[in-house]
């Protein structure tokens, strides 16, 4: 944890760019499927619930990996403010990762709604039926939801800046999906 | 390689410019799948919000068949369905089923002989927890046959130009069927002595993974003994719910559940037209309705019974509406759950 290493390991690089299409996606057929009344709705809802139980279980491994493996330290040079927005941006990330899947998944037990991951396979009820707690979950994913989104324009801005203003390997750490870790 | 960032650069425009446009590309692809930029998109809300009479929506409530009462019972599948669904429900034996009596209205005080049209919703869950949900009304076929047109019906009937239903009419010639159905066909005196129609056409999947287009409907044991709206009127406002509540109380209801088999060639897309009366119909088991409860306190209060909440072996066709059903009800579920203050439950929290 302590080497200098410059970039992430591949499993990290590679679980970082799987869950960015997956959380991107996710966040589109979420604002795409409350939003219309077409058959459409009804495939978006049914790729939304399992997609949303495969990021809970990716970022599960990832945190795992990033407790093991940690990240490549900042450049020494970046100003404090910055050095903090981005440590603190990787904590709401994965608060985020990890909450909106588990509320999804309240919000459905609460509004009494069989949790359908594919054909029978459904998950159990995590919370007893509850108008009160549907209120309060469905608004959390609905608000969380645009935060999330929000958060990941703010991050593609500032590795955007990394590179083409700063050019100072932060965007290299997990610029690659190949194993080959850059010796430095 | 990670070159030195310490060496003084010159400043460049380009990249916040690039950075800005990439942000703003990403912002504006998602204001568009949210159809903010689409204000003519059918939406749920514009659904949900044109079913609401002039003086708003009953708070707490449905926002259509706001008017209701839940029972409880069984279904009792007799193994027949199994040959064309391989759905768990359909297997032999005896499930539990929460279900609602309700009338086709916004208005959560409607008088019973003010309103045509009575619905059952039912929730029928298998033994691995799998459930068929179901919301029917008593009509032969859907007055409109897309969701558009349903909402164009909505606005023409809420509308103050004299010459709005005609129009529509015009443009939607289907709707006099089913007004001649409104028109013709007799109000019976009670809720157990209705049939209950799917309309919509679902497809049952065999355990070959064969598909068969069907609907359903609730057929009921009591025999219809047919009132006319002003006898149902001087019976009270609230005649069906005091009535089903002595009826059951004095045996339970039954129906027989019967899936009718589209020949090819028949509509499934359109719930407006009927199929041919001599199409092959089984027999799938009996619903048992043994116990009712008032709605405010009842166990199908805080369900959404949502058409497409159905078990492996029954999956929608390509009939629009239970899609444009599900997202409705969705929308409405999510209003009247978020306005449980409107609508109290008792102080005993409702165990009668």
């Amino acid at each position: 944890m302590t080497t200098a290493r410059t970039r992430f390991t591949a499993p990290q690089r590679l679980l970082h760019w799987l869950m960015a299409i997956c959380i991107l996606s996710m966040l589109f057929i979420g604002v795409g499927m409350v939003s219309t009344v077409t058959p459409r709705y009804l495939t978006l809802v049914q790729i939304h619930k399992p997609l949303g139980i495969a990021i809970l279980v990716l970022v599960l491994i990832r945190l795992t990996l990033r407790i093991i493996y940690g990240a490549p330290a900042l450049p020494a040079d970046l100003p404090e403010p910055m050095k903090l927005a981005a440590e603190l941006s990787q904590y709401i990330f994965y608060a985020l990762m990890i909450a909106m899947p588990l509320i999804g998944w309240a919000m459905l037990s609460a509004a009494s709604y069989p949790v359908v991951l594919f054909g029978s396979v459904h998950l159990p009820s995590i919370l007893p039926v509850s108008p009160g707690l549907h209120t309060l979950l469905w608004n959390a994913h609905y608000y969380l939801a645009f935060a999330f989104f929000g958060l990941i324009l703010m991050h593609v801005s500032a590795i955007l800046f990394h590179k083409l203003v700063r050019n100072d390997g932060v965007f290299e750490t997990m610029a690659s999906v190949s194993t080959h870790d850059q010796p430095k | 390689m990670v070159p030195s960032a310490a060496s003084p650069k010159a400043f460049r425009l380009w990249p916040f410019v690039l950075i800005a446009a990439i942000a703003g590309s990403a912002a504006l692809a998602f204001a568009y799948t949210a159809g903010w930029l689409s204000p003519h998109r059918l939406t749920p809300q514009k659904i949900v919000a044109s079913l609401a009479p002039p003086g708003g929506p009953a708070l707490g409530h449905r926002r259509n068949h706001a008017k209701g009462i839940c029972f409880t019972g069984t279904f009792d599948a007799n193994g027949e369905g199994s040959t064309l669904s391989k759905a768990p429900v359909f297997v032999k034996g005896e499930y539990p089923v929460v279900g609602r009596f309700n009338l086709a209205t916004a208005n959560a005080n409607a008088e019973d002989a003010m309103v045509r049209v009575r619905g059952l919703g039912i929730q029928i869950t298998a033994t691995d927890g799998q459930q068929w949900r179901s919301a029917m009304i008593d009509p032969p076929i859907f007055p409109v046959s897309t969701p558009q047109d349903f909402y164009d019906l909505q606005i023409a009937a809420a509308s103050k130009a004299p010459d709005a239903m005609k129009s529509f009419i015009g443009k939607h010639p289907g709707f006099l069927t089913f007004l001649g159905w409104a028109k013709t066909a007799p109000w019976t005196e009670s809720y157990a002595e209705e049939r209950y129609n799917s309309l919509d056409s679902f497809l049952f999947v065999d355990g070959s993974g064969a598909k068969h287009p069907i609907r359903w409907s609730f057929i009921p044991e009591a025999q219809p003994v047919s009132i006319t709206p002003q006898e149902l009127a001087k019976r009270g406002p609230d005649f069906l719910e005091q009535e089903i509540t002595q009826r059951v109380a004095a045996g339970a209801q039954h129906w027989s559940v019967v899936v009718t088999v589209a020949n090819p060639g028949d509509p499934t897309a359109d719930p407006n037209k009927a199929w041919p009366a001599d199409r092959q119909t089984v027999n799938v088991g009996t619903l048992n309705v043994q116990q009712v409860q008032p709605e405010r306190d009842g166990p199908c209060r805080d369900i959404n019974f949502d058409p497409t909440v159905l078990p492996a072996g029954i999956t929608t066709s390509d009939d629009p509406f239970p899609a444009a059903r599900s997202a409705a009800y969705a929308q409405s579920y999510n209003s009247r759950t978020a306005e449980a203050s409107h609508y109290p439950r008792t102080a005993t929290g409702g165990k009668q």
